[in-house]
C-alpha cells in the first residue's frame, strides 16, 4: 500500500506538470484553433532563465518572476511573428511551423544557456513529509500547489471577468465575438502570454525534482499535448484530468512493470482510448452533419 | 522542354533520371556524394508519404517507426538469426506491411490533430522498442550492419550505393506517379476533399486510407533499409520523433501532392543540416528559422510556388 | 415496382426527432420529389437513405432487400447515386477527374495493376476517360473538362456533380437542391437535364425548393414538415391537400403556388 501510495505521489506530481503543459495547449487551441507544439519549450524557458538569473545573483523569487515574463513575452513574440503571419494555413502545415519554432526556441536556448543540466534548490527543504507510510517531498506541494492555484485562477478569470468571456466567446465563435466588440487580435495575444506563463510556472516548479535543460520541451510537449487529446481536445478539465492520469499511469507503469517503458505508458493509454473514444474522455460526442 | 515531350508524368520522371544520372560528373568528393545518397534515401520515404499526406490527406507523425523497423530488419535479422541480408530487407518490408495495416484501421478512423497523436504515439512506441531492447538491438547506441551480399557478390562502396539508391527512388517515384493517375489514386485524392462524396461514388474510404499508410510505410521501411546498409550502423535516431517530424517537413516544405516536390523538400532539408553544421552551435536555430520562415511564406511549398510563378502568364497551371 | 421502401423511419440528433415514424414507397423510374419547409428533415433523409447517417429505428429496403445501416459505398454498389446540398465537389481535381471519381465501382481494383500500370490498366482508364467527356458533354460541360474544379462556377459545380453521380451508373438518382443558388436559365437546363435522366429509366428523388420545376416534373410528391410526412401523391393531389397550404405554404405560399400553377 505505502509503495502504491509512494507511486502515486510521484505520478500526480508529474500528472500536474503534464495538467499544465495540457492546460497551456488548450488556452492557445481554443482561441486560435493552433496546437502549439513549442508549448514545452514555455516550460524549458521557465526553469533556465530562473535558473540562469539567479547564477547571476538575483533572489529566486525575482528570478522566478522574470523568467515568467520572459516565456510570457516569447509566447507574445511566437504569435506576433509567426502564427499570425500564417494564420490561414493548413493544419499540417501549423503543426509544422509550430514544431519549427519549438526547434528554434530549443537551439536559442542551447546557445544563450548551455547544453547542461541544471537544479534549482527546493523550494521549501528536501526533508520529506511522511504520509501513511510513504514519502511527499515538500517541493511536490508545491508543484500541487501551484497547479491547484493556476486551475483556480485560470476558472475565476474564465468565468467571472469580462476579458476571461471575451476570450471563452472568441473561441466559441470568432466572427460573433468580433461583430461584439472582442478585439480578437489581443484574445490572441493574451492566450499565448496566458499559455507561456503558466508552462514557465510548471518549469520552474518541476526544475528542483526533474532538473531541466536546453531540451526538455519536446517530451514534456508531447505528453502535454497527450494529456490534452486524452481529456478531449478544448476541455479545460479534461486537460488536467487527462494530465494527472497520464502521470499517475507512467509512475505506476514505471513501478509496477517496467521504469525502460515509462515514457510508453502514457503513449499506449492514449492509443487504447482513441481506439475507444476518438474524440478523447471528454470530447463532444455526435453525427457530423453534412 | 522535355517535360512538353510526354506530359508532366514522363518528362518529370525523364528530369529525375538525367538529374540523377548526371549529377556524379559534378559531384566534387566523397562528401558530396554522401550527401547525395542521403537525399535520395529520404526522398523515398517523402515519396511515399506524400501519397498519404498530401494526396490522400491523412497526417502521419510517426513514419520514422517504419523507417527505424525497416534499418533495424536488416542489421539484427543476419546478425541474430543468420538470415541473409536480403531476405531480412524483405521480411522487414512485410513485417512493416503487415503491421501497418493492424495499426493503421483503427488508427484511421481518426482525424486531424486526433491521427496526428495517435502516429506520434505510434512512432514512439516503435522507437521505444528499438532503444530498450538492447540485447537485439544494442540499445541506444545502436549497432553494426553486415554488408549486403548479392549472388555472392558484396554490394559495397559510395557510387556503388549511389547508383542502387538512385534506381530505388527513380522506381519509387514512378510506382508513387502511376498511382496517383490511377483508379486508386483518385480514391485517394477524392477522400482528401471530400469523405462523403467519396462514399458516395462507392469509394471504401476506410480501405483506401488504409491502403495509403501501408504504402507509404512500405516506402519508409525500404529507405530505413538502404540507409542501414550504406551506412553499415544503426541508432535508433532514424525512429525518432524529430526524423518523423523532419519527414513531414520535407513533405510539406516541397509541397503537398507533389511527387516531384518532395524530392525537392528532401533535399533542401537533408542538405540544408549539412552545410549549416559551419554555423556549429547556431545549427539548430537556423534550422528552425528556415523551417518557420517556408512555411509561411512558401505555404504551398517550393515547387508548385516555383511553378506558379513560372507558369503565371502562360494561362496553364500543372501538377508536378 | 417499388424501387426503394422506407419503413417507420426515425432518428434523432440530441434528443430531437430530424426524422419520425416515417413510411412511404418510391417507385422504379419514376421522378419523386421531397418537399417541406427548411428543417422539415429532407436532407436528414438522404443520408439516412444513402446510410450516412444510421436511423436510430425503422427498415430500408432498396429493391426489395433490406439495406438498413449498410454504408454509403456499398449502398452505391447497389445503384445508389447523389449529389448533396452544400457542394461536395474534389476541387483540387480536374472537372474530368471528378467524374471519374464516379465510375469508381466499375473501374478495376488491383492495386498492383494500379502501381505498375499494366496494359489492362491503360485500356480501362482510356474507356473511363471516354465515358467521363460523353458524361461532361451530357451535362453541358465538356468545356471545363481540363479545368481545376476549384476554378469552376457554381452552377456548373452543381451539373459537375449530377455527371460525377451519373458516372456511377445508378439506378437511383437522389438529387439534393440540385437547382438551388441557380438563375432562371440555369434552373430550366437542370430541369431539362433531370426529365432526360429519368428518360433513361433512373428513379429520381429531388429535394427541391423551386416549386415550378416540383410540380412540373414529379410523378409523385411527398410532403414533409418536422421530420413526419405531411402529405403525398401527384403533383395535382399534393397542391389541392388544404393541410399542405395551410402547413407548409401558408399565406404567402398560396401565391406562388398559383404562379407555378399558372
Amino acid at each position: 500500500m505505502s509503495e502504491f501510495l509512494q507511486f502515486a505521489f510521484s505520478g500526480i506530481t508529474v500528472g500536474a506538470v503534464y495538467a499544465m503543459v495540457a492546460l497551456g495547449f488548450t488556452i492557445i487551441y481554443n482561441a486560435s484553433d493552433v496546437v502549439n507544439f513549442a508549448q514545452g519549450e514555455f516550460v524549458m524557458l521557465g526553469g533556465m532563465s530562473t535558473v540562469f538569473l539567479a547564477a547571476f545573483g538575483l533572489p529566486l523569487p525575482l528570478a522566478a518572476l522574470l523568467a515568467i515574463l520572459i516565456a510570457a513575452l516569447t509566447g507574445v513574440a511566437l504569435n506576433k511573428l509567426v502564427i499570425e503571419p500564417a494564420r490561414d494555413a493548413s493544419v499540417v502545415t501549423l503543426i509544422i511551423i509550430t514544431i519549427g519554432a519549438s526547434i528554434f526556441l530549443r537551439g536559442i536556448a542551447q546557445v544563450i544557456f548551455d547544453k547542461q543540466f541544471h537544479r534549482l534548490p527546493s523550494f521549501s527543504g528536501d526533508d520529506p513529509i511522511a504520509v501513511l507510510g510513504a514519502s511527499l517531498t515538500p517541493q511536490s506541494l508545491w508543484v500541487l500547489g501551484g497547479a491547484a492555484v493556476i486551475v483556480v485562477l485560470l476558472y475565476v478569470f474564465f468565468n467571472r471577468t469580462l476579458f476571461g468571456k471575451s476570450i471563452l466567446a472568441t473561441s466559441h465563435n470568432r466572427l460573433a465575438a468580433q461583430l461584439v466588440g472582442v478585439n480578437v487580435r489581443f484574445v490572441l495575444m493574451i492566450s499565448f502570454a496566458l499559455s507561456a506563463a503558466i508552462g514557465a510556472v510548471a518549469g520552474i516548479l518541476v526544475t528542483p525534482i526533474t532538473l531541466t535543460s536546453y531540451d526538455v520541451g519536446t517530451m514534456l510537449a508531447l505528453k502535454g499535448f497527450a494529456a490534452a487529446m486524452l481529456g478531449g481536445m478544448g476541455n479545460p478539465i479534461g486537460a488536467v484530468v487527462g494530465g494527472l492520469l497520464v502521470g499517475l499511469a507512467e509512475a505506476l507503469g514505471a513501478g509496477y512493470l517496467s521504469s525502460e517503458y515509462k515514457d510508453a505508458v502514457a503513449f499506449v493509454i492514449i492509443l487504447a482510448v482513441l481506439f475507444f473514444l476518438p474524440r478523447g474522455l471528454f470530447g463532444k460526442t455526435g453525427t457530423e452533419r453534412v | 522542354m522535355l517535360a512538353r515531350l510526354k506530359g508532366p508524368r514522363r518528362g518529370g520522371l525523364l528530369v529525375l533520371a538525367l538529374v540523377i544520372a548526371l549529377l556524379p560528373l559534378v559531384l566534387p568528393n566523397r562528401f558530396y556524394f554522401d550527401v547525395a545518397i542521403l537525399i535520395g534515401i529520404n526522398a523515398i520515404a517523402v515519396v511515399g508519404l506524400n501519397l498519404l499526406i498530401g494526396y490522400a490527406g491523412q497526417i502521419s507523425l510517426g513514419h520514422a517507426g517504419f523507417y527505424g523497423i525497416g534499418a533495424y530488419a536488416v542489421a539484427v535479422l543476419p546478425a541474430e538469426l543468420g538470415i541473409p541480408s536480403w531476405l531480412a530487407f524483405l521480411i522487414g518490408v512485410a513485417f512493416v506491411a503487415l503491421l501497418a495495416f493492424v495499426v493503421g484501421r483503427p488508427i484511421l478512423r481518426l482525424k486531424g490533430h486526433y491521427l496526428a497523436v495517435a502516429t506520434l504515439g505510434m512512432g514512439i512506441l516503435i522507437f521505444m522498442v528499438v532503444t530498450n531492447e538492447s540485447q537485439w538491438t544494442g540499445g541506444p547506441d545502436g549497432m553494426p550492419v553486415a554488408r549486403l551480399t548479392l549472388f555472392g557478390f558484396r554490394v559495397s562502396g559510395v557510387q556503388t550505393w549511389y547508383w542502387i539508391t538512385g534506381a530505388a527512388l527513380l522506381l519509387g517515384v514512378w510506382f508513387a506517379l502511376n498511382l496517383i493517375d490511377s483508379p486508386s489514386g483518385r480514391a485517394l485524392r477524392a477522400l482528401h476533399d471530400s469523405e462523403v462524396a467519396a462514399q458516395v461514388a462507392g469509394i471504401d474510404v476506410a480501405s483506401y486510407k488504409l491502403f495509403a499508410f501501408v504504402v507509404s510505410a512500405i516506402y519508409a521501411c525500404v529507405a530505413g533499409s538502404i540507409s542501414a546498409f550504406y551506412t553499415g550502423f544503426v541508432t535508433p535516431d532514424g525512429a525518432g520523433f524529430l526524423h518523423s517530424i523532419e519527414m513531414v517537413s520535407m513533405v510539406v516544405l516541397g509541397g503537398m501532392a507533389s511527387t516531384f516536390g518532395g524530392i525537392v523538400g528532401a533535399a533542401l532539408l537533408t542538405a540544408l543540416p549539412q552545410f549549416l553544421t559551419v554555423f556549429q552551435e547556431y545549427e539548430h536555430a537556423l534550422l528552425g528559422l528556415v523551417i518557420m520562415l517556408c512555411m509561411i511564406f512558401l505555404r504551398r511549398g517550393i515547387l508548385p510556388s516555383l511553378a506558379a510563378v513560372l507558369l503565371r502568364g502562360a494561362g496553364q497551371g500543372g501538377r508536378a | 415496382m417499388s424501387h426503394l421502401q422506407v419503413e417507420n423511419l426515425s432518428i434523432a440528433f440530441g434528443g430531437v426527432h430530424a426524422i419520425e415514424d416515417l413510411s412511404f414507397d418510391i417507385q422504379a423510374a419514376t421522378i419523386h420529389s421531397i418537399i417541406g419547409p427548411n428543417g422539415a428533415g429532407k436532407t436528414t433523409l438522404f443520408n439516412l437513405i444513402t446510410g450516412l447517417y444510421r436511423p436510430s429505428a425503422g427498415r430500408i429496403r432498396f429493391e426489395e432487400e433490406d439495406v438498413t445501416g449498410k454504408p454509403p459505398h456499398l449502398l452505391a454498389a447497389r445503384g445508389m447515386s447523389r449529389t448533396f446540398q452544400n457542394l461536395q465537389i474534389f476541387f483540387r481535381m480536374t472537372a474530368l477527374e471528378n467524374v471519374m471519381v464516379g465510375r469508381h465501382l466499375q473501374e478495376p481494383k488491383n492495386p498492383v495493376a494500379h502501381v505498375l500500370r499494366l496494359p489492362s490498366l491503360r485500356r480501362s482508364e482510356t474507356a473511363c476517360r471516354e465515358r467521363a467527356r460523353e458524361l461532361l458533354d451530357f451535362v453541358g460541360l465538356s468545356a471545363y473538362a481540363a479545368d481545376s474544379a476549384g476554378s469552376m462556377p457554381y452552377g456548373a459545380l452543381k451539373r459537375l456533380e449530377i455527371a460525377r453521380a451519373l458516372a456511377a451508373e445508378p439506378k437511383m438518382l437522389l438529387l439534393d437542391e440540385p437547382a438551388a443558388g441557380c438563375n432562371p436559365a440555369e434552373t430550366r437546363e437542370i430541369d431539362d437535364l433531370i426529365q432526360k435522366i429519368a428518360e433513361r429509366g433512373v428513379t429520381v428523388v429531388l429535394v427541391e425548393h423551386d416549386m415550378h420545376l416540383v410540380m412540373n416534373i414529379s410523378n409523385h410528391i411527398l410532403v414533409l414538415d418536422y421530420g413526419r410526412k405531411l402529405a403525398e401523391g401527384t403533383a395535382a393531389e399534393v397542391r389541392a391537400n388544404p393541410e399542405v397550404i395551410a402547413a407548409y405554404l401558408g399565406a404567402q405560399g398560396q401565391e406562388e403556388f398559383d404562379r407555378a400553377r399558372g
